[in-house]
């Protein structure tokens, strides 16, 4: 499922959005420059790495942690991430017994201060309804093989509630600095789709 | 597929958390007019938001393939127009207007297609 996204090749829109700036800026609705440094933000500096920082921080800090779970939008504002789309935060802890699933069924609802904008596998219908319907199935297409005795919680995005998954923080990771641990931490761990995987012993 | 297994080192694509954020140019900029009209309060995110629910919900299942920024492009026409920024006909004239002032594609091509 992850990687089905080039079956079709999408439609060239190009003309048509050129044309709807176009007409946009002539009526002074739209300035091209806003536009390139929208675009600049979230292609390279709004991104998973945000999240990441906020993992490590509450694996090493467990005050942190606390005020993470309690208040997620007050702990992330803490490392300085907020804005559009983060503004009703709430971080679901993963343990040995309970993994987090999140998904927006209806749209593509996530969490865009802590881990940028969604992958294109995350706002497709096969995921949208599948993680609610199968998570299991879903997991272990990501290659993810969870046990019977593990809880999948689904956690279904709205306009409401944003979330994102604290991640298990793996073993063999006692020595590294938060730094070092926020370089673990994957996007799809924080989705729900993967874990975090220890750095390979050499 | 081929894997890369160091996508960060592409030079000149733009990658975050190891995929492209958006698949083309035009994406991009359909996602930046949105906030960006949004910012300017022409309206609220969640009239946009709203918008493209009905729009993922209108490909239903058997064009489950439309790309999401389809939907997103064509709520954010939708909303445009509902809100009296954008006239009937409108984009379809500019969109022939800019079609006739482009140099012709192929006829001089690089590919050597013929």
């Amino acid at each position: 499922m992850s990687n089905q996204h080039r079956n079709a090749p999408a439609p060239d829109l190009s003309l048509r959005v050129k044309a709807l700036e176009a007409i946009l800026v002539e009526k002074g609705l739209l300035d091209p420059q806003t536009l390139d440094l929208l675009i600049d933000a979230y292609e390279n500096k709004v991104g998973p790495r945000n999240g990441a920082r906020v993992v490590a921080r509450a694996w090493v800090d467990p005050a942190y942690k606390d005020r993470l779970l309690s208040d997620a939008t007050a702990a992330i504002a803490e490392l300085g991430y907020g804005g559009l789309e983060g503004a009703y935060m709430r971080v679901v802890e993963n343990t040995p017994t309970v993994h987090n699933l999140v998904v927006c069924t209806l749209c593509s609802c996530y969490p865009w201060p802590v881990l940028g904008l969604p992958p294109v596998w995350y706002k497709s219908a096969p995921y949208r309804s599948r993680a609610v319907s199968d998570p299991r199935g879903v997991l272990r297409e990501f290659g993810l093989e969870l046990g019977p005795e593990v809880e999948i919680r689904v956690w279904d995005s709205s306009a409401e509630q944003r979330y994102m998954v604290l991640p298990e923080r793996p073993g063999g990771t006692a020595h590294l600095s938060e730094e070092q641990l926020a370089a673990l931490v994957t996007r799809d761990s924080m989705i729900g789709v993967a874990k975090v995987k220890a750095p390979a012993t050499r | 597929m081929s894997q890369n297994p160091k996508l960060e080192d592409v030079p000149g694509v733009r990658r975050l958390g190891g995929e492209a954020v958006f698949q083309s140019p035009w994406e991009a900029r359909s996602f930046a007019m949105a906030l960006s009209l949004a910012g300017e309060g022409r309206y609220g995110w969640e009239e946009f938001r709203a918008r493209l629910i009905a729009e993922i919900n209108r490909q239903g299942q058997a064009e489950a393939r439309q790309a999401y920024y389809e939907s997103w492009l064509k709520a954010f026409e939708r909303l445009l127009a509902d809100k009296g920024l954008l006239s009937p006909g409108e984009l379809e004239s500019k969109v022939a207007e800019l079609a006739a002032a482009a140099p012709p594609r192929g006829a001089h091509g690089h590919g050597g297609n013929s």
